[in-house]
């Protein structure tokens, strides 16, 4: 299952993460120097066991449904990139490109 | 090519509907629920994703999703897994949504959505119900080439439930949804409304060659805001796939959307190879392993369904079986309906009031039933005056008028308005006897002897009362007057 | 007003007593908060903390600290409950929220981000009157056993300031082996408290995966990670957990376990405790100075009147690769996050929001981040998923299995080495999977929710060596047991009837 340049041009995408095309082939060595190690596993029978989920197993603790939640101790305009309106702003996303502003 | 010679093609529709849960809070955190409030002000360090910050899970929530599981007829699991759905998305402030994939809340139920001209009963097929986190909202159009996000919505509680692809057009694709939401609604999981984005429904549709047994391409359609958009679109839809297989093509599995004011469908400009999703069960929440005995006693709890309460009320009430339907039809309506009958003692007078005013009422207030500021005991009032007489029927529907407008209870309307019958002698004598000067070409000919024209002028009468005048009182001063 | 007594010449020796005597000072007005706190800047600024040198802090807020500080002298003259830790400077691991410095993990990406909202631990802290003086730097994320992954540079040794103080909770061991605090909060996901405390010759506790709430802890592993906490002696890191563990409603994978006081496990006494000694832990390749500190440990057990008893837990060598799937696949997802919409670091693109979200993490993650998101992201796609996932999880519960097994044959505690090697020198190790291999010994703790803690037990060349232990699940009283009478017979103080070594 060797990695290649095009798998972690894929991965890279699926992370929301920009790569230099010049490090594609190292990512992938590295990447398949790492997952050589992982191989060993295959040397495990593992047939009949279910996998962990998780380590807590007795169940979820359910919280009541009433408030308040958490306190913010300030408001998201002190940490926020772009807020305009309350609104977080972000680039218009490519598949609203089209759109156009709302004339009041 | 001829119709004749094109083969029979048949729709094959499975569906996902996204139902909000009604609960206070979301779903992982204390946030309120509630639409409407100012942009990112329930929130929290839970649905902000803010780093550290843990899901927590609603027990209402999971109740609400009990509810609608059983009412679908499904099989409850008793160890069901939460999972993270990875994507970035503005709105997704986690980059994952909160869902459960290969082991959901419930599985394997059905819905009854008519029968057979033999009586046979036609069922769709209830493939899952799961639960999951709502995302939040962005809106594209309000500033100049940027996306605003509001995260006010972000976690609050869903439940998808996925259907087979059972049905076969969309006039059944039709009664399931209006079918589902009467259950959701009676049962109170879900406000149900798709304008305010509580119900959302995507169709799975693709077209086959009658009586062939594989499956077609399938294509998802979303973007439909009503029932009836959903009709449209799938048949639209459909005519589209047929179309397509006609003329020797072949179906693309894709996401289309439905424009309503075209009414066609469109494919989406979301690229589907993208779609890895990476799903893995979520670390942050155990498994929720149920008590079967609460499963049971949520179960038990279920107020009574739309199909039970039709064939009640036709026997507790002697309703028509069309007037039961219509009744039933929302669940609000119906309850309103049985708590009218019982103030009043009186069903029918219950049923033409519920049918007639109270609906027309609502209709032009835009509101919910539960919202309706005239709670059934009042009308109750109102109807049980009527019978005993206190205010006319005519007068009643003036009270009723007010009552929507003040929310005041009928007998207070009734006084503050001077709208109580008028039975003293005295008061309408002077009534009559001004509709008799006011006329006097037909008084003199009422007196004459045309007694024909008795009803005409009981008809002025009434009106000059405005409604108060007790109408058998005023025929019988009136007879009085022309003997005089 | 009469001033209450001052004393702080005392101060800074006093932070080189127990914290119990500390405390107690404080209680009864002999020191006050304030000259404790000033004593912890103090010997900062002496030893070289700054950036320039040891590199312990990524933020340190004197001002608040003193003002804190004075605050609870005022609770003490109202006779109000200062808490367990009235007066104790703590600093706590940069991945942890607290309200009044920067949580920056170490990364770019959360560069001058000041958190909302506080953890559960540091709420515990502060109700408990610890004072909390700075954020201790680390492995971006947690992710690294060195330090130097750091984006504000590596933090060094104490002990020897040419090596690494080990990682990721380097800064947290630093500031406690340099004498600037008795306690801190480190994180642990794969050995990142044990394994700098083993470098710096400190205590590292990891309690049971669930005893200690995560909310507040920047997540990296949410599967694996717990809070823990780094210590000078085994007392101090008693104290310091019972604070800090319990359930949370915050925390769904906190347990409601009652806390027990582990402080009372002082004098218990060995007789009769089973001590295993897992065969796989001990390879024959390991460093023979580590093996020979290791021996002189288990000796000093036997003549405590424990039993030692050779073990099998046979699937230890697939930790590390189980947990280098399931903790990058568990971080590729908790890191999607940053994606520069709601708080951190945004990097402008002309390529809209999908080149926003690329320019932004590429910019702000740093080499072994990225590595692992691509790691983490790639295990986890279509197609891999069973391969690696999947196999790794069932492994993953074979290791637990392993773990159940021995505890059930009437083993108390395991007694491992806790690192292969002692402390490296800075730079010295660039393979990552070579540095992966550092948490050998401690990452099937974390992969099996068992507590384990390191403490220790001797040097090599004049370089520290911790010897790990670990306990069964919410047995953390049995292991502090283990870990007191090793403490006391290592430094040659024996309880009464207890024989000499
Ligand atoms: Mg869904
Ligand atoms: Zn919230």
């Amino acid at each position: 299952m060797a990695v290649t340049g095009q798998d972690v041009l894929k991965v890279a995408k699926l992370a929301s993460l920009a790569v230099d095309e010049g490090k594609l082939d190292a990512l992938a060595r590295e990447l398949n120097s790492i997952l050589g190690h992982m191989e060993e596993l295959g040397k495990v029978n593992t047939e009949r066991i279910l996998p962990a989920e998780g380590l807590s197993s007795g169940g979820q603790r359910l919280r009541a449904d009433h408030g308040p939640a958490d306190a913010l101790a300030h408001a998201p305009a002190d940490f926020a990139p772009e807020m305009r309106d309350g609104f977080f702003i972000v680039p218009r996303l490519a598949t609203h490109e089209g759109s156009s502003e709302r004339t009041p | 090519m001829s119709a004749a010679a094109s083969p029979d093609y048949e729709m094959v529709v499975g569906l996902e509907v996204h139902v909000q849960l009604k609960t206070r809070t979301k779903a992982f955190c204390g946030c309120s629920a509630d639409f409407g409030a100012p942009p990112n002000t329930n929130v929290c360090p839970v649905c902000l994703a803010l780093p550290g910050a843990l899901p927590v899970l609603n027990q209402h929530a999971v109740e609400l999703a009990l509810r609608a599981a059983l009412a679908l007829d499904c099989k409850v699991n008793a160890t069901s897994v939460f999972a993270r759905k990875n994507y970035f998305y503005p709105d997704l402030p986690k980059g994952y949504q909160i869902s459960q994939y290969d082991r959901p809340l419930a599985e394997k139920g059905w819905l009854t959505i008519g029968e057979l001209d033999d009586g046979t009963p036609v069922r769709v097929g209830i493939t899952r119900v799961h639960m999951e986190e709502d995302a939040g909202k962005s809106v594209h159009d309000r500033y100049a080439g940027a996306t605003a996000i509001d995260l006010n919505r972000a976690g609050v509680p869903l439940i998808e439930i996925v259907s087979e692809p059972d049905m076969r057009s969309a006039a059944e694709a039709g009664a399931y949804l209006r079918l589902l939401k009467q259950i959701l609604s009676y049962s109170g999981v879900s406000d149900v409304s798709m304008e305010e984005g509580s119900l959302r429904v995507d169709a799975n549709v693709s077209a086959r060659i009658r009586g062939a047994t594989q499956l077609g391409t399938k294509t998802e359609v979303k973007n439909m805001n009503s029932f009836s958009a959903v009709e449209r679109a799938l048949d639209s839809e459909f005519a589209r796939q047929v179309a397509l297989l006609e003329s020797g093509g072949t179906v693309t599995q894709q996401t289309m959307l439905w424009d309503g004011a075209k009414g066609e469908t469109r494919a989406s400009r979301t690229k589907e190879e993208s779609h890895d999703y990476r799903y893995f069960p979520e670390p942050d929440l155990p498994p929720l392993v149920l008590d079967m005995e609460w499963v049971g006693r949520v179960g038990r709890a279920i107020p009574e369904l739309p199909d039970a309460r039709r064939k009640r009320m036709i026997g507790e009430y002697e309703l028509s079986a069309a007037d039961a339907e219509l009744l039933t039809a929302s669940a609000g309506m119906s309850e309103y309906f049985e708590a009218v009958a019982r103030a009043s003692l009186d069903p029918k007078a219950a049923l033409n009031w519920v049918m007639g005013e109270v609906s027309a009422a609502v209709n032009a207030a835009g509101v919910r039933i539960d919202e309706f500021p005239v709670r059934p005991a009042d009308l109750g009032e109102l109807l049980r005056m009527v019978r005993e007489d206190v205010v006319s029927h005519t007068a009643a529907k003036r009270v009723f008028a007010r009552m929507v407008e003040t929310g005041k209870p009928a007998a207070q309307v009734a006084a503050e308005e001077g709208l109580q019958k008028v039975g003293d002698d005295a008061a309408l004598v002077e009534w009559i006897d001004e509709v008799l000067r006011e006329n006097p070409a037909e008084a003199a000919r009422y007196k004459s002897g045309e007694t024909k024209l008795q009803g005409v002028l009981v008809g002025l009468v009434m009106k000059k009362s405005k409604g108060r005048a007790d109408p058998r009182k005023v025929n019988q001063l009136l007879s009085e007057r022309a003997r005089v | 007003m009469k001033p209450p007594p001052r004393a702080p010449a005392s101060a800074a020796k006093l932070l080189s007593r127990p914290l119990t005597e500390c405390v107690a000072c404080v209680r009864e007005g002999a020191a006050l908060p304030s000259d404790l706190v000033s004593a912890a800047f103090d010997r900062a600024d002496d030893i070289g903390a700054g950036s320039e040198s040891l590199n312990v802090f990524l933020a340190t807020d004197r001002e608040r600290a003193t003002e804190h500080a004075k605050g609870l002298t005022a609770l003490i003259g109202r006779a109000e409950a200062p808490g367990n830790l009235a007066g104790v400077p703590v600093a706590v691991k940069d991945n942890i929220a607290t309200l009044d410095m920067p949580t920056t993990c170490g990364s770019r990406i959360l560069e001058g981000y000041v958190s909302p909202f506080e953890a559960t631990v540091v709420r515990r802290l502060r109700a408990n009157g610890a004072v909390i003086i700075g954020k201790t730097n680390m492995d971006e994320f947690a992710m690294g056993s060195s330090t130097e992954n750091s984006a504000y540079g590596p933090t060094r040794n104490p002990v020897d300031i040419r090596r690494v103080p080990g990682g990721s909770s380097g800064g947290s061991a630093a500031a406690v082996a340099a004498g600037i605090v008795r306690l801190a909060l480190g994180s642990e996901t794969g050995g990142s408290v044990r394994q700098p405390a083993s470098f710096c010759g400190i205590v590292g506790v990891k309690p049971t995966y669930g005893r200690v709430s995560r909310y507040g802890l920047v997540a990296f592993g949410s599967s694996l990670d717990q809070v823990g906490v780094l210590a000078r002696t085994v007392e101090d890191a008693a104290l310091g957990l019972e604070v800090i563990a319990g359930c949370d409603q915050f925390d769904s994978t906190s347990a409601d376990v009652p806390v027990p006081r582990y402080e009372l496990e002082k004098n218990a006494g060995l007789k009769g405790l089973v001590i295993g000694k897992p065969r796989e832990y001990f390879p024959e390749r390991l460093d023979p100075r580590i093996a020979q500190e290791c021996e002189r440990a288990l000796d000093a057990y036997r003549e405590l009147g424990a039993e030692v008893r050779e073990v099998s837990l046979p699937h230890t060598a697939y930790s590390i690769p189980v947990y280098y799937i399931v903790a990058p696949a568990e971080a590729s997802s908790n890191l999607a996050r940053f994606d520069g919409v709601r708080y951190g670091l945004r990097v402008p693109s002309e390529r809209g929001l999908a080149g926003m979200y690329e320019a932004t993490r590429a910019r702000g993650f740093g080499p072994e981040v990225t590595r692992r998101i691509l790691l983490g992201t790639y295990v986890l796609s279509a197609g891999y998923y069973d391969a690696y996932y999947k196999k790794a999880q069932s492994v993953r519960a074979l290791i637990a299995q392993d773990f159940r097994d021995v505890f059930a044959s009437g083993v108390d505690v395991l007694f491992t080495p806790t690192t292969p090697t002692p402390a490296f020198e800075l730079g010295a190790v660039k393979d990552p999977y070579e540095m992966y291999v550092s948490d050998i010994f401690t990452a099937s703790a974390n992969l099996a929710g068992v507590p384990a803690m390191s403490i220790p037990i001797g040097d090599a060349r004049g370089l520290p060596v911790g010897g790990q232990i670990i306990a069964p699940h919410f047995a953390e009283p049995v292991m502090f047991r283990a870990a007191f009478g090793l403490e006391r017979a290592l430094a040659g103080e024996l309880l009464p009837g207890e024989k000499s070594a």
